[in-house]
Formats: C-alpha cells, structure tokens, sequence
C-alpha cells in the first residue's frame, strides 16, 4: 500500500474557533474514502484544507510518494455562480489542464487531446460543444468531473456530487465514480448517502460534532458501534 | 436625409471629431471585454464604486489645479508648471492613482465577510460623490459650477477637445488592456467561472482579481471622459448582459459583446453629432435598445 496523503491531529476553525478536532487519518493510493457527517460538521472545511485553500488551525496534512495538493481533481458542492454561466462543456473541462500550461497562454495540442479523452471516458463527447447552463443537473456533474480528471489522474476529492440528482442519476454518477476508482484513482468524496457510502467505499471517516468518531476500513465500520447505530437511524429514516 | 449626411461628412471632415470617434470606439471595445468578466463575477459593484471615486478625484485634481494657479506667482515657477502638466494630461496622473488604490480597496473589502460588501461600496462611491462636489463647489473658479458637474458626471465635451497625447495615451492602454485579455484569457475564464478549482489547482486567483480590479480601474478613467461618470457602469454592463442573453459559449459572449459595444458607441456617437444630444445618454441609450432587441431574440429562440 503506496500512502499518498497523511492528516495528523489535525484541528480545522474559522476565525479562531474550532470546528473540527484531531482528524487523524491517512489514504492510500486507489483507496475510496467516504467521509461522513451531520451538516455542519466541517467536511467541506476539511476537503478545503487537503486541497491548501484553508489552512489548519494545528496539525499537519501531508502528501508524500509524489501525490500532491496541486494535483488533485476537485469537484466542489455547487456554487450558485455556475448555474447561469455562459460557458460551453468543451471551455470548462480544458480548464482543467490549466494548472498543466504554467505562463504560456494557450492550450497546446496534448491538452487538447487529454480534454476530449475524458469527454469520452464519462460519455459527453457528443455535449462538447453545448451550453453548461442547459444541461440537467447530472449531465453538469458528469462535466465537473470530466473537468476534475483533466487535471489529474491521482485522486479526486468530490463535495457531495450527488445533490440534486435523481435516484437513477445519483446511481449513474456513484458507478462511474467506482469505476474509475478501480483504474487505480484515489477517491475521497463527502457524501451523505450512509447506504451508497459503505456500498461503495473502501474507508469511512464519520465526523461528529467538534471531533472525529472514527476512521477505519468499511468493514471495521460496519461491524462498530457507531456505524451500526448510524445505518440503522438512517436507515429507518427513508422507510417513513 | 441629404442634410444629415452633409452635416455628417462636415463632423467627420474634423479631425477633433475624428479622434473624439477613435477613443470612443476604444473605450467601448476596452469596457465589453472586461464587462463579461465583471458581470459573471458578481463585480460589477466594483465598476459602480468606482466610477463615483473617479468623479471625487477629478474634483481634487481640479482644486489642486486652482490651488497651484493661485500659489504661483509668475509664469514660469514650480506651481504653474505643475498646473499646466495636470491640464496638458488631463488630470489623469491624480485621477488614475486614487482611482487605482480606491479599486484594490474594493475588492479586498467585497471579499471580506465581516464588513458587508455592498455596503462598503456604497459607503466609498457616495462619500466621494458628496466630498467631489463640496470641493468643486468652494474652490471652483468657473463660472458655470452646475455646468462643469453635470459634464463630468454624464459626459461633457472633453471628447470633443483631445490632444493628441490624449489619444496616444487611450490607444497605448487598450493595446494593453486586449493584450492582458489576450494572453490570460484561459486564465481568466478560470477565476471567473469557478476560483475555488481554479485555486485548487494552483491558478493565482489573488493576483488575476487584482488584474481585473486594476484594469477596470484604468477603463473607469478612459471612459470618464466620454460618457461621464455616471453613466460607465452602463458601457460596462450592457453589453455583455445583452450578449449573454443569446450565446452560450464564453469565447462568443465575449466577441458579441465587444461588437455591440462597439457597434452602439459608433451609432451613439454619430446620431449624437447628428442631431446634437448628449454623447453618453445616447450611447447608454443605444445599447439599452440592443439589450431589449436582445432579450427578444432569446425569447424566439426559446420558443422554437
Ligand atoms: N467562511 C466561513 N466563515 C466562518 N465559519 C464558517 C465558514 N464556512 C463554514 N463555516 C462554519 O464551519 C462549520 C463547518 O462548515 P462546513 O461547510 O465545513 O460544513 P459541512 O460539513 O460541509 O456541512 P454540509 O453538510 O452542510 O455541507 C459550520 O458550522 C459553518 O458555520
Ligand atoms: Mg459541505
């Protein structure tokens, strides 16, 4: 198992003012890691921070064996900036390789080639040249994504793709990203779907309130106290 | 019809008319490109400020002028040579750096969460409106005060009276402005569409907000001097609203807008000549018209 990124007693705030603790955890290459947790709890401060957009309040993030937070694909919880956006698909996802031009202004031919490779690997090619805004909402996620990998093909970090999608779509978006996870791309997605995280993940990392409840494996999860009483309350809820 | 174009090809045949058309159409081209980029960004608050912190600079620049006049005491000393370099650049080296600093404070306080963004905007734009016109009113040795602020605030005949240095110094800062648009276009599109992605993946989204703040700076100053003022948020906003409306890829917003500025400016400003109205109402006016015609557009091509 090759690491690629260490997070040590690591404390996230605003201001001064903790919202999460001693996060402890580390993910290793091809790992799928769900990261859970009640609104509020800090997972998109978390994600913010492995992706150096925030700084820890105390602690370390590392990456190490080559990983590293500049190459990670990132797929944010919707802004509502997006929605109107006049950009065509084909705009969006070269901006992906942006990070890959440096100081020279224009795409060059391999960028170009990498950006219609991954069109083609989440099946919108043929959307390439149509209007962000006027996609569905899975369609805007599948872009996103396409986008996220343009910039890298190490991990990805994904802020609840699923919202908003319908059950068939959320399912179809979940697929992908599992099998593009088994090309050997790392995952770590925050997710609030208890079922489809512990159907999915290879690692679970359940945040409470102010503190980490656990970290471990998916099974080591299922089998725990707090898992189970997690799955279950979820669970009911959906039958009402 | 005959009459007007003989009165046309007799402005035309002027070469202040001339160069009054060449900055103008400059101003416009300058002000859409970057308008895309500030209406997407939820910036264009920063235009509007901005605009009002132009007009109190000018007020400064035009009591220092009076000031240094009065302190000199022949022709040739310090005060007057400072005095008629202020004239010969038409005020700009005071009105751009205040313009500039009042630009880089905007943007830092728009993006600070405890100060409420838009109200520190206000705060900025009519505290120096009121200042601006408190200073021309008690310095001001012009005869026609009233005059003189409308002119700066909805566009006055300036255009009408540039140097030479002038035109040179409107068309060296767009040869900028499409330069910078040119070579961080991608990077532009980046920090507009999504600065989070854009930072992840370590795009300096600082430093191109910075960009943008200062080159809006500089078209905000331009353009004070063809349409006033008040009046420049509209050369900004209209026409990338209007071309939003109908296309659907950045690159072509960009280019649609950047042709109907254009396109408006050279009809606002001939039917202007034509039938002596205000240059900058008429302009704004025009490019209100496309943004209806627009908006029509988009609605049939909804339908079908
Ligand atoms: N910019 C900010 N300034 C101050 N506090 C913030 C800021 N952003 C988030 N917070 C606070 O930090 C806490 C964690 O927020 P975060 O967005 O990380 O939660 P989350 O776990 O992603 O929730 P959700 O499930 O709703 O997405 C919240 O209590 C929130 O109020
Ligand atoms: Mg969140």
């Amino acid at each position: 198992m090759i690491e690629q990124l260490i997070c040590k007693n690591v404390t996230l705030g605003y201001e001064g003012i903790a919202v999460a603790e001693g996060l402890d955890f580390k993910v290793c290459e091809g790992d799928y890691l769900c990261i859970l947790g009640e609104n509020g709890s800090g997972k998109s401060t978390l994600i913010k921070a492995l992706l150096g957009l925030k700084d820890v309040m105390s602690g370390e993030i590392s990456f190490v064996n080559g990983a590293s937070s500049r190459e990670i694909g990132y797929l944010p919880q919707q802004t509502p900036v997006q929605r109107d956006f006049p950009a065509s698909v084909r705009e969006i996802v070269q901006s992906g390789c942006l990070a890959k031009c440096g100081l020279r202004p224009f795409y060059n031919k391999a960028e170009k080639e990498r950006c219609a490779k991954m069109l083609d690997r989440l099946g919108i090619t043929e959307l390439a040249d149509r209007c962000y805004r006027e996609l569905s909402g899975g369609q805007q996620q599948r872009v996103l994504l396409a986008r996220a990998l343009c910039a890298t093909e190490k991990m990805l970090l994904l802020d609840e793709p699923v919202t908003g999608l319908d059950p068939k779509a959320q399912l179809e978006l979940y697929e992908l990203i599992a099998r593009l996870n088994k090309k050997g791309i790392t995952v770590i997605m925050v997710s609030h779907d208890i079922h489809m995280s512990v159907r999915y993940a290879t690692h679970i990392l359940h945040i409470g309130s102010h503190k980490q409840l656990f970290f471990g494996t998916k099974e080591e999860y299922v089998n725990s106290r707090i898992g189970q009483s997690f799955i279950l309350s979820e669970g009911g809820e959906e039958h009402e | 019809m005959s009459d007007l174009l003989n009165t046309l090809q007799f402005y035309l045949g002027h070469s202040f008319v001339q160069r009054a058309i060449i900055v103008g159409l400059l101003i416009a081209l300058c002000s859409s490109l970057l308008g895309v980029t500030l209406v997407l960004k939820r910036f264009s608050f920063i235009g509007d400020g901005l605009s009002h912190v132009a007009f109190g600079a000018m007020s400064a620049a035009t009591v220092a002028s009076t000031l240094l006049k009065a302190a000199s005491h022949d022709d040739s000393d310090l005060p007057m040579w400072l005095a008629k370099f202020l004239d010969e650049t038409n005020d700009m080296v005071i009105i751009l750096p205040i313009t500039l600093a009042a630009a880089i404070m905007l943007l830092k306080t728009g993006q600070n969460t405890k100060i409420k963004g838009d109200a520190a905007v206000a705060m900025i734009s009519v505290g120096s409106l009121a200042v601006g016109y408190m200073l021309v009113n008690m310095f001001s040795t012009s005869a026609n005060i009233t005059g003189d602020v409308c002119g700066t605030l909805f566009g006055s005949q300036s255009i009408l009276t540039l140097t030479n240095t002038e035109v040179i110094i409107c068309i060296a800062m767009t040869v900028i402005v499409i330069g910078v648009f040119v070579l961080f276009y991608n990077k532009l599109f980046a920090v507009t569409f999504d600065e989070s992605f854009a930072k992840a993946t370590g795009v300096k989204a600082d430093g191109y907000n910075l960009l943008i703040a200062v080159i809006t700076a500089l078209i905000i100053v331009l353009a004070m001097n063809l349409v006033g003022s008040l009046l420049i948020s509209a050369l900004i906003v209209f026409p990338a609203l209007s071309a939003m409306r109908v296309f659907k890829s950045f690159l072509s917003v960009i280019i649609c807008s950047a042709i109907i500025s254009v396109v408006c400016a050279g009809v606002g400003m001939i039917l202007s000549i034509l039938f002596s109205t205000p240059v900058g109402s008429t302009i704004v006016t025009a490019d209100i018209v496309v943004f209806f015609v627009f908006m029509l557009i988009s609605l049939i091509l909804k339908r079908e």
